[in-house]
């Protein structure tokens, strides 16, 4: 699989999972009204952290930046700060560093919102789409019947 | 080594070059078609697995910038607002396109005569007509007939379900006393053709498992390849050889291990579509072509049309489709044919989307900052997941030479071959269409229930569309190719795909580019004798 693509041999180093992790939690917390984990977690930190690996660069570069967006406000770096401080930073950071901010946010959501747990809180079976497929109403095809009475509307 | 010398040899196993290539199957010619990509394996598209939205974001992107596949080519799209989007593979695009399957309009076809803009096509709607429903046919299309926005035509299957997005949206249009009409659709709502019918996976975007969408992977190329067609892959073409009669020779190209190799044929034809086809006969210069091939005109390349989009979706208070079915249900072109009251020329079809997975609902409601982050972010997700529908309005591009695709002087694909560049600027028309299809979009939103709007216009990944860089035209000076397809200056060289669009009307291209491709391959058959005349 991987002789298909043009990737980077490049890992993450601990400092940067363990920051990434710590995105995660400020972004999406634990639910307890729900009964579901927050983004922290450890299995759906283990998915966001696989799931990072293939394009680290971009990733690193990000979280190079909001770290040093967490040094300049807050004076001390994004895993060091208090949780709402986290949550200040990562909100800021998303509004000053979109392109950034969606590629960390784009891995969180990706990875949370597939977990059974949570995907089964949200009333989904955790199951790909693929056999099974969903059911979908016909609806009201009467509908149409304005539709169908006005003039052509093509030239 | 040459290989043995092919009737036909055709670049690109997409959209157009499945339905060239079917369709010239029939002379018994021998017909050879080199593809870059490979053979899709349906087993594994996203869509059996639980990571299905994530793998739209990555190797089933429709970024080939952000997909990197070795099977890609990188485009240089720093300098437009709206980024490229495409596929490799034998099926090309429509491996990843949603299925959308309009016509275009008789209108479409007289830009200049009827609004005083661009250009009018050198053939007619009536001479594309039974094309189209030849490829219906072939492809497989779902839909409803009596649109009263549409010219009379009965697609073979029933449509795809109203659904629960589609009542809400048709009631909105219908409180304003707008058009709208189910969709016709490339997705088969019944057996058809060898094919399954659609489960409403809902990722029909990333390639579809059922086999239900028609991408010509599974439509076209069974049928030509059972009549002899060969289909090549991973073979990716630098450049095309002509000899001192400005006749083209064949290509040459790369195999999956860069190994060099020279196909030599009485016929090319290119099926590579607005980016490809200008790339490859601008890496085709030579002596007699310094410019490009078959670009005396200096059109190669010119006029590039993408179609602007505006995103208008919706936040419900009642749930909606959600991530169940295709995200096609109705359209809408009420501001289709040009109103000179508007403020602009030319018009927009509203295509309805039944709303968004789970993963997309968080994505974009966390950037455009409907859903926190930090402890409200469950209650705000909860409130958007499954309550989400809305449309994009899909406007009508005009052909401006400044927007081109050129040659990156730096950038290069995995064999060295230049890699294009693309430059675009938005035109004062598009805006002001674009503003008018979100401002009537929030009205029918509204209209239909909605209680919060969410709007993006364009959208920057949204360059689907890539058409008009090797137009058809009578005139050697203003056209690349004649009015069925043939190089003005190479006169065995044909091109079938979205290059040839004088104009791109305000609706998906690939039933008309398809439709195209059979009527320039019924020309070439009616005129086998004197083909080169």
């Amino acid at each position: 699989m991987s002789d298909d693509f043009i990737m980077s041999d490049r890992g993450l180093s601990g400092a940067e999972r363990a920051l990434l992790r710590s995105f995660a939690g400020a972004v999406i917390p634990p639910g307890p009204e729900h009964g579901i984990p927050g983004a922290d977690d450890e299995a759906i930190t283990a998915d966001i952290v696989a799931s990072a690996e293939g394009g680290t660069e971009e990733v690193a570069e990000a979280l190079a930046a909001l770290d040093a967006l967490s040094r300049s406000s807050r004076g001390d770096g994004f895993d060091m700060v208090d949780e709402g401080a986290r949550v200040a930073v990562a909100t800021a950071f998303r509004d000053s560093h979109r392109a950034l901010a969606a590629r960390l946010v784009g891995i969180v959501a990706q990875c949370y919102y597939r977990d059974e747990r949570v995907m089964a809180s949200l009333g989904m079976e955790p199951r790909p789409p693929y056999p099974d497929g969903f059911e979908l109403e016909q609806g009201d095809w009467s509908l149409l019947d304005p539709v169908r009475a006005r003039e052509r509307l093509y030239r | 080594m040459a290989a043995e010398p092919a009737d036909v040899l055709i670049v690109g196993a997409g959209a157009s070059g499945a339905a060239v290539a079917w369709s010239l199957a029939e002379t018994r010619m021998r017909i050879v078609c080199l593809e870059q990509g490979g053979w899709m394996n349906p087993a594994e598209y996203p869509s059996s697995g639980r990571d299905w939205e994530a793998r739209g974001f990555g190797d089933f992107s429709i970024s080939p910038n952000r997909r990197r596949r070795v099977t890609d080519y990188p485009v240089n799209d720093d300098e437009s607002p709206i980024s490229v989007a495409n596929f490799n593979a034998v099926g090309g695009s429509t491996i990843l396109y949603a299925g959308h399957f309009p016509r275009f309009h008789p209108s479409d076809f007289r830009v200049r005569s009827l609004d005083g803009v661009a250009d009018d096509w050198p053939i007619d709607f009536d001479t594309l007509a039974p094309y189209y429903a030849e490829n219906d046919r072939m492809m497989g299309v779902s839909g409803l007939a009596g649109d009263p926005a549409n010219p009379p035509h009965d697609p073979p299957m029933p449509p795809l379900p109203l659904g629960k997005s589609g009542q809400a949206l048709g009631k909105g249009f219908n409180r304003l006393g707008w058009h709208w009409w189910p969709s016709d659709t490339a997705i088969a709502t019944e057996p058809y053709d060898g094919r399954d019918q659609c489960l409403n996976l809902g990722a029909c975007s990333t390639g579809c498992a059922q086999g239900a969408k028609a991408s010509t992977d599974i439509t076209y190329w069974p049928h030509a390849l059972r009549a002899g067609v060969e289909v090549r892959t991973r073979c990716r073409v630098r450049e095309i050889t002509v000899d001192d009669r400005d006749r083209a020779t064949g290509v040459i190209y790369h195999d999956a291990d860069g190994v060099e190799h020279e196909q030599r044929a009485h016929v090319v034809v290119l099926a590579c579509n607005g980016v490809g086809t200008p790339r490859l006969l601008l890496n085709s210069s030579s002596s007699r072509f310094p410019d490009g091939l078959a670009n005396r005109s200096g059109l190669v390349g010119r006029n590039l049309m993408f179609h602007p989009y505006a995103a208008i979706y919706g936040v419900f208070e009642e749930p909606m489709d959600g991530y169940r079915g295709p995200g096609l249900c109705i359209w809408s072109q009420e501001f289709y044919e040009t109103d000179a009251e508007r403020g602009f020329v030319r018009g927009y079809t509203f295509e309805c989307g039944r709303g968004r997975g789970p993963v997309a609902t968080a994505m974009n409601g966390m950037m455009s900052r409907r859903i926190p982050f930090g402890p409200d972010h469950h209650r705000a997700y909860r409130a958007m997941f499954n309550r989400m529908a809305g449309m994009v309005g899909i406007c009508e591009d005009l052909p401006e030479e400044h927007n081109t695709v050129t040659l990156d002087p730096e950038l290069t694909d995995p064999d060295g071959i230049p890699a294009p560049k693309v430059t675009y600027r938005l035109s004062e028309n598009s805006r002001r269409m674009l503003d008018h299809a979100v401002a009537r979009g929030t009205e029918v939103l509204r209209a239909a229930g909605a209680v919060d709007i969410l709007t993006t216009a364009p959208i920057p990944q949204g360059g689907w569309h890539l058409m008009g860089t090797a137009r058809m035209g009578t005139d050697p000076e203003t056209s690349v190719v004649n009015e069925w397809g043939r190089s003005h200056d190479v006169r065995n060289l044909f091109i079938v795909d979205g290059s040839l669009f004088v104009t791109c009307a305000g609706v998906n291209p690939t039933r008309t580019i398809q439709a195209l491709a059979l009527y320039v391959a019924d020309s070439m058959k009616q005129r086998l004798a004197n083909l080169f005349d």
